[in-house]
């Protein structure tokens, strides 16, 4: 037999290194988007606010750790989510709305059947605010620090899981950072 | 019952599936040529079953057995019967019946119709085939039966096809692609055959190479009868997306056709053997690697089927096993089948070999692309790539690929001499130039692109034809005598060739001189591309056997004249709310009218509508038939016949 | 006669079909075709495997929008481009965005282009010197078409 080329080995390593990639792959949802406004300030707006007459601006999310809550009543997760967003307000998060393409006349229904966890609710009804966020469906949440900067965005519904996983480590950081 | 009986015989073939693969190998390396002799009965038993378990599906289609999950899951009383029995590769379980039964019935044929083929060699093959098998027979029964109950409270009706796949183009679409996936088994099981073998016969890749065309062919029509559905069907008027379904399609035919090339090097000169060897597993795993991008859900896609990263895990064990095994095999035994066999710089081999290096390129650039986005989400970082990046390889790529054509057609094997052939090139570019320049202004100035690709395009037929007469005048008993004595695989070739250029001169029109138009139309209201002119004329709306559907009437006119009617939907699928659209096309040989509605605007009656007007595009769809029939005529050589009695004597005890 | 009857027609129904119009409107054919290239090339971020051009999707619809009145604005493609990966990430170009690591994409298949081809012309001297000059070409297939 002759001595092997070393060469002939070269399909192998290829193909090992293919299928190494191809189990990285594997259990990831390729659906998720990172934002790209995660350490970036709110973009600037000027808008209505649903429940009163005033004009909220990007200022009306500086001051304080909230979160930015982007829904709408045509969104059936938006339902699904609510009762959490109820809970969060009770434990004392402060909850921003984005009304997001939606109709103000039933928007107030909404909440005021289903409670309102919001402290006040943007109204984005051509969803040019939502295009500067890079949102792409409701409902989707921002937790925005004291500066007004993007610190994590989630897409799909918030429940207690993503909360533990994603938000409540950063919350918690923050308050650590703050404390000391 | 029907269900019980099609789960017990998928076993049935798995214990088939395992004899195979065990004794007749047993057979071969004891001598013992009874147990060599069980391949081909075992090959028969197992597709014999699978055949049953393909018919009791079948069967709970038909009776709407609800009860079994997957017949809920994608049908409903209300499906017409041809879509019941097409969603038996509706949906995931199903699919991988058709590619199991489908790998089985290849098994079988490859036991009939390999009579000149030693049965030690046919005991090799066969094994080879039967391990494939058993590892799609344990992926089924393990993780996706298609026979489960939903046990005791199933559903009354079920909840139905998916609207996409209710659809006359994907009732065959998916059997011609799986014929081609799984008829690449072949290829790949004699490869692995030659080497376990360790010493290749001579007559290695004349057994081999038929079944190979014949896979390549089945999957060419597979892949354009997707591109035609996409076209029709999901409403966008675009031929090819690089979606990575599409892309899980085109990497096994690209290796395929590059498979197809060298194996008729190996066979008329008997070398690159390793070379052809290496090829015939990349494209079987190409092939698994296309079911294992679709399955397991780790790129998002649009015809994906349900993810799940159990069954991709399932899968890359597979997949490592099949690709990771026969590679490793390769890396050992390949040095065997190096042999030194001399030729020129310029003659048929050596043009083969630029042809093969370009095709293996094309089949990287689509894997990269494809995968490539897993890669950068590892390192954070979320990029799409499609046909910016596609287009940038494959247009070159392609036009080099034309260019290497023609001298590799004209030469001769070994040693070609080159004065000759530059001199037959050039007097055939003149004219390639002159009528490409003029064809490629015919409906309006092309930019230079289209000029040269036009023109590449009839270099590429006026070379046929140039060598069809030329081959013809030499047999010297006249031209129409010399005509009939071409062999069948030549004139394959040539057909298959002038397909690519038809399929370029398709694309190129298409893509420098669609116009679309989307607009507001109102019944009563009338748009125009050139000189045809659409008028909207009215709306209704009518009931479909399971959908509802707002329907527009259309009608066209070419200068003034009457030219078509045209009816584009929007159905609403009952039992799954989907909302679909059906868009309306008046094809013809020069250049497709198509009228898609898209929403329902504000003011109610209003509506948006797309139109395109789209010349050439149905030369792509043509030359890819063009291609998949040149592989029918060759497959029709006498060779492949003729030897088939010419080798049975040696037969049996043949050892070379 | 006839000529004229179908002119009179063609006039009526041009009269009685009222033109549509377009739902993006440009002031110049090039404004058209960069909107429609760009429509091709930013990929929605709800329906992922669709371009702006192809998805039904109330977020492309938005987008396609903006990239409307962006080229009415008379923003050059790139800033229309960069506009929305800044929102979106570099995920909603088709473009892939070349830097140090993303250019892997372009030179692994240029290098596997390159080093074929240099393995090619390496095996091609050693094939042509194994090759006896008086022997002659094998033209079985050349001339008989394949048919032996």
């Amino acid at each position: 037999m002759k001595a092997n080329s070393p060469w002939v080995f070269l399909p192998l390593v290829g193909f090992v290194l293919l299928a190494l990639l191809l189990a990285s792959g594997l259990g990831r949802d390729p659906q998720e988007l990172p934002s790209a406004l995660v350490g970036k300030p709110v973009p600037t707006f000027s808008l209505p606010s649903l429940m009163t007459d005033e004009t909220l601006t990007q200022d009306s999310l500086k001051g304080r750790w909230q979160l930015l809550n982007v829904w709408a009543t045509w969104c059936p997760t938006c339902y699904v989510e609510h009762p959490f967003l109820l809970e969060l307000a009770a434990r004392g998060v402060a909850i921003a709305g984005l009304n997001y393409k939606d109709e103000s006349a039933p928007a107030r229904q909404y909440l005021a059947e289903q409670g309102n966890p919001f402290t006040h609710v943007i109204v984005d009804a051509d969803g040019q605010l939502g295009l500067d966020l890079g949102v792409y469906g409701a409902p989707e949440t921002f937790l925005i620090n004291p500066d007004g900067e993007i610190v994590l965005r989630h897409a799909g519904d918030l429940n207690a899981r993503v909360w533990q996983e994603k938000f409540a480590p950063l919350l918690e950081q923050s308050t650590q950072e703050g404390g000391a | 019952m029907a269900a019980e009986i099609g789960h017990l015989s998928l076993w049935l073939a798995l214990a088939a599936a395992l004899c195979l693969s065990v004794f007749p190998l047993i057979g071969v390396h004891r001598n013992i040529l009874a147990l060599q002799w069980y391949a081909r009965p075992l090959a028969w038993v197992q597709w014999l079953a699978l055949t049953l378990s393909m018919v009791c599906l079948g069967y709970s289609f038909y009776i709407n057995d609800f009860s079994v999950a997957y017949v809920a899951n994608h049908s409903n009383s209300a499906l017409p019967l041809a879509y019941r029995l097409s969603a038996i590769w509706g949906g995931h379980e199903g699919s991988l019946l058709l590619w199991g039964w489908m790998l089985g019935g290849w098994a079988a044929m490859v036991g009939v119709l390999s009579r000149s083929v030693p049965l030690h060699m046919v005991a090799r093959v066969l094994s080879v085939m039967g391990m494939i098998s058993v590892g799609f027979l344990l992926f089924m029964l393990l993780t996706s039966n298609p026979f489960d109950r939903i046990l005791p409270w199933f559903p009354l009706d079920g909840a139905d096809l998916n609207p996409l796949l209710q659809d006359p183009g994907l009732i065959i679409h998916p059997p011609m692609l799986y014929m081609g996936y799984v008829g690449f088994s072949v290829a790949f099981a004699f490869a692995v055959a030659g080497l376990l073998a360790g010493n290749m016969d001579p007559a290695w890749a004349r057994w081999a190479r038929p079944w190979t065309t014949v896979a390549w062919s089945f999957l060419t029509v597979g892949i354009a009868l997707g591109s035609w559905w996409a076209y029709y069907e999901l409403g966008w008027g675009g031929w090819w997306f690089w979606d990575p379904v599409e892309n899980a399609s085109l990497l096994p035919w690209l290796a395929g056709t590059a498979l197809i090339h060298s194996l008729a090097v190996t066979e008329k000169r008997n070398m690159f053997r390793a070379w052809t060897v290496l090829l015939a597993i990349i494209a079987f795993s190409l092939s698994l690697l296309g079911t294992f991008l679709v399955r397991s859900g780790v790129l998002t896609s649009v015809h994906a089927f349900a993810n799940d990263p159990e069954r991709g895990t399932f899968i890359l064990a597979f997949l490592s096993v099949v690709a990771g095994g026969a590679l490793t095999l390769f890396a050992f035994r390949s040095s065997a089948l190096t042999n030194n066999k001399g030729f020129k710089p310029v003659s048929r081999e050596a043009f083969l070999l630029g042809n093969n290096l370009i095709l293996l390129t094309a089949t990287f650039v689509v894997l990269v692309g494809t995968v490539a986005p897993l890669f950068f989400e590892a390192m954070d970082l979320k990029i799409s790539i499609r046909s910016p990046y596609f287009n940038g390889f494959f247009v070159p790529l392609t036009l080099v690929l034309i260019l290497l054509m023609v001298p590799g057609v004209f030469s001769n094997w070994k040693r070609q001499d080159g004065n000759g052939l530059l001199k037959r090139m050039a007097l055939l570019a003149p004219a390639a130039i002159i009528a490409g320049w003029f064809a490629a202004r015919l409906p309006e100035p092309s930019p230079w692109q289209g000029v040269l690709a036009i023109m590449l395009a009839l270099f590429l037929v006026f070379a046929h034809m140039d060598d069809v007469v030329r081959r013809a005048r030499a047999y010297n008993q006249g031209f129409l005598n010399g005509l009939g004595k071409l062999g069948r695989g030549y004139w394959g070739m040539v057909m298959a060739h002038c397909g690519l250029a038809v399929m370029v001169a398709g694309i190129t029109l298409v893509s420098f001189h669609e116009v679309e138009r989307d607009i507001r139309m109102a019944p009563g209201d009338q748009a125009s591309i050139g000189d045809y002119a659409f008028v909207f004329d009215s709306l209704d709306s009518y009931v479909g056997p399971n959908f509802d559907s707002t329907r527009g009437h259309f009608h066209v006119t070419y200068q003034g004249e009457p030219e078509a009617v045209m009816h584009p939907e929007k159905r609403t699928y009952h039992a799954s709310g989907q909302i679909m659209t059906e868009a309306a096309i008046d094809a013809g040989f020069w250049r497709d009218l198509y009228v898609a509605m898209g929403e329902p605007l504000e003011d109610g009656n209003a509506w948006a509508v797309r139109i395109y007007f789209k010349p050439g595009i149905r030369w792509i769809w043509l030359g890819a038939l063009m291609m998949a029939m040149g592989g029918a005529v060759a497959l029709s050589d006498k060779r492949y016949r003729r030897q088939r009695f010419a080798n049975s004597e040696e037969g049996v005890s043949h050892e070379s | 006669m006839t000529m004229i009857l179908r002119t009179v027609f063609l006039l009526c129904l041009s009269l009685s079909a009222m033109a549509a119009t377009d739902l993006y409107e440009f002031e110049t054919p090039e404004q058209e075709q960069r909107f429609r290239v760009l429509l091709d090339e930013l990929r929605c971020p709800k329906c992922q495997n669709q371009s702006l051009a192809d998805s039904d999707a109330g977020i492309a619809q938005d987008m396609r929008v903006r990239v409307e009145s962006m080229i009415k604005e008379g923003k050059s493609d790139e800033e229309i481009v960069d506009y929305f990966v800044s929102r979106y990430g570099d995920f909603v170009s088709y473009r892939p965005p070349v830097t140090p690591t993303t250019s892997i994409l372009w030179l692994a298949p240029l290098l596997l282009l390159g080093s074929g081809a240099v393995v090619i012309v390496l095996l091609l001297r050693r094939a042509s010197a194994r090759v006896d000059d008086n022997d002659a070409a094998d033209e079985s297939d050349v001339n008989h078409g394949g048919d032996r």
